[in-house]
């Protein structure tokens, strides 16, 4: 085992469609939001990580070093993570590996994307080989359409209850989006509005999608001697899970999803969970479609299979619940593809640490932070904690 | 949000020619002639499709070649009625994974050759397990939309 890490700050932009700034800005706005909150200076970083999804969404290819000084990296060692939708996890993953190796004692992990500059579907297309797969998977909401309904066919629970707890989610995420300050959707909608909806990717409707933002975050990992120098809040990396599948989308049963559960086991059992739903106080779950967090749920081990609605219907898991998810309204309100994961990682962090605002779960000691990257393909977990 | 300032309209084209390599085009060449070739594993006794030209679990090289069933089960669906950049086709499309007979894996195509004028019409044609077989284009390109879709049995 490596040395103890700790996450002892975090910056978002406001989230939106960001025509007033430029990409680079854009990244200066969480960088120095984080350097802002925590009193650090720049000079005192050992390294930079960022990452974003693949360049031809904004048209620019290793922006890591269009954004050199931005990240205030002249200087020093940089590195680039790239894992799809879930690189802000992988970034956070990469933070965590470089302080607890012992290399370094302040690193500081950048997400970013700029949505609205391109064409974020056309480029989601480019993640599938050329062959075969990209002439019938254009975009994501296709994948997690069929995985839906595979997995309520396979566990026979009704379409009408698997509508009405997507419509569940994505009311109540729409609204938890308003004490989130950095989110990019917030709205009130009634059920009917969600249920009604136009089909993106039947069973898929609009509401269940989450949409294109522009946006940053920033984050400061440090090695305990330097958390306790520094006399900041910490919310201590407790547990760390990633695991990943075969490339073709139909190789792989995306129901009962094996990668998507060992992310999750290793990242227990490294934290010492026995009972996630029990023991764990918030989950930021990486939640681009409401049917897909239903599925996760499942996969985390919060319920068992075929569980999900019924719990989803009864509160389990929302803001009041016994474990609520994604009190920031997640993914589905604000989705900087690059970001998102880190979004995910800040938001438990902020939670653990007291630091979450209006959308505070009261007393949070345990946090789970999650996303998923590929086609279906790969599944990330971090689990923080107040205490080391 | 607040002022916009400026934009710069670009388009950047980056024409590629990619190597299809030994398996694909066995399998395009075989669109060609109205068959579905698979690859079989001699290790895990799996059969790929369309065929690869390694095993993805045991990492062999494949070259046992097999003409695979042009029917199977339906095991998913998807339905769009509305246009999307590199959709395959005009709306609306049902794009699907297949289990083909004799196969172990789910083949992406369409369905199709049912009412789909609406996601409930759809709904009532085809669910998990419904059977289908391939519906071929008259004129064979050597391309994956050489079969036009799988339509019910």
């Amino acid at each position: 085992m490596g040395r103890p890490v700790a996450i002892i700050g975090s910056g978002q932009t406001k989230h939106g469609r960001r025509f007033d700034v430029t990409y680079p800005e854009l990244v200066k706005e969480a960088v120095d939001a984080v350097f802002e909150q925590t009193g650090i200076s720049p000079d005192d970083i050992d390294g930079v990580v960022s990452g974003t999804m693949p360049s031809m969404m904004e048209g620019v290819a290793l922006t890591h070093f269009y954004f050199a000084d931005v990240l205030r990296s002249v200087g020093k060692p940089i590195l680039k993570t790239e894992t799809c939708g879930s690189t802000g996890v992988s970034l956070a993953f990469t933070g965590y590996y470089w302080v607890t190796s012992g290399l370094a004692d302040l690193v500081l992990v950048v997400g970013s994307e700029k949505m609205h500059e391109g064409d974020s579907q056309a480029t989601m297309t480019t993640v599938l080989e050329p062959f075969y797969q990209r002439f019938f998977i254009a975009g994501a909401p296709g994948i997690f359409s069929m995985q839906s309904q595979e997995w309520s066919v396979r566990f026979g629970i009704p379409e009408e209850k698997v509508r009405a707890a997507a419509t569940r989610i994505s009311v109540d995420h729409h609204n938890d989006a308003f004490d989130n300050p950095f989110a990019h959707i917030q709205k009130k909608l009634t059920e009917d509005e969600v249920n009604n909806a136009r089909i993106i990717t039947y069973p898929v409707r609009l509401w269940d999608v989450c949409p294109n933002s522009d946006g940053a975050c920033a984050m400061l990992f440090a090695s305990e001697e330097k958390a306790k120098e520094l006399g900041l809040k910490a919310a201590w990396v407790k547990g760390v899970g990633y695991s990943g599948e075969e490339y073709w989308f139909g190789d792989s049963d995306k129901v009962v999803w094996q990668c998507a559960i060992d992310a999750a086991r290793q990242a227990y059992d490294m934290a010492g969970i026995k009972s996630p739903r029990k023991e764990l106080d918030v989950a930021e779950v990486y939640n681009p479609f409401t049917f897909q967090e239903l599925l996760y749920y499942e996969c985390f081990g919060f319920c068992d299979f075929g569980e999900a609605c019924d719990l989803t219907l009864q509160g389990v898991f929302s803001r009041a619940g016994e474990l609520p998810c994604d009190p920031s309204g997640g993914t589905l309100c604000t989705n900087p593809i690059g970001a998102t994961g880190l979004n995910r990682v800040a938001e438990a962090a902020m939670q653990v640490t007291g630091q979450a605002g209006d959308h505070q779960i009261p007393g949070a000691k345990l946090s789970l932070a999650h996303a998923m990257g590929g086609v279906d393909q790969y599944n990330g977990v971090m689990i923080l904690g107040s205490e080391k | 949000m607040k002022k916009d300032f400026n934009t710069l309209s670009n388009v950047i084209r980056l024409p590629h020619k990619y190597a299809a390599g030994p398996a694909f085009t066995k399998f395009y060449n075989g669109l060609k002639e109205g068959m579905i070739y698979g690859t079989s594993c001699p290790s895990c006794k799996k059969t790929y499709v369309p065929g690869r030209s390694y095993c993805p679990d045991c990492l062999n090289n494949l070259d046992e070649w097999v003409e695979v069933a042009q029917e199977g089960e339906v095991v998913s669906w998807t339905y769009s009625d509305k246009e999307f950049f590199g959709m395959p086709g005009k709306p609306p499309v049902i794009v699907a994974l297949i289990r083909l007979d004799g196969t172990d894996c789910n083949l992406l195509h369409l369905l199709g050759g049912v009412d789909m004028g609406s996601a409930d019409a759809v709904n009532a044609a085809f669910k998990r397990g419904t059977r289908v077989k391939a519906v071929w284009n008259e004129e064979k390109k050597g391309h994956v939309l050489d079969i036009k879709y799988f339509e019910p049995i």
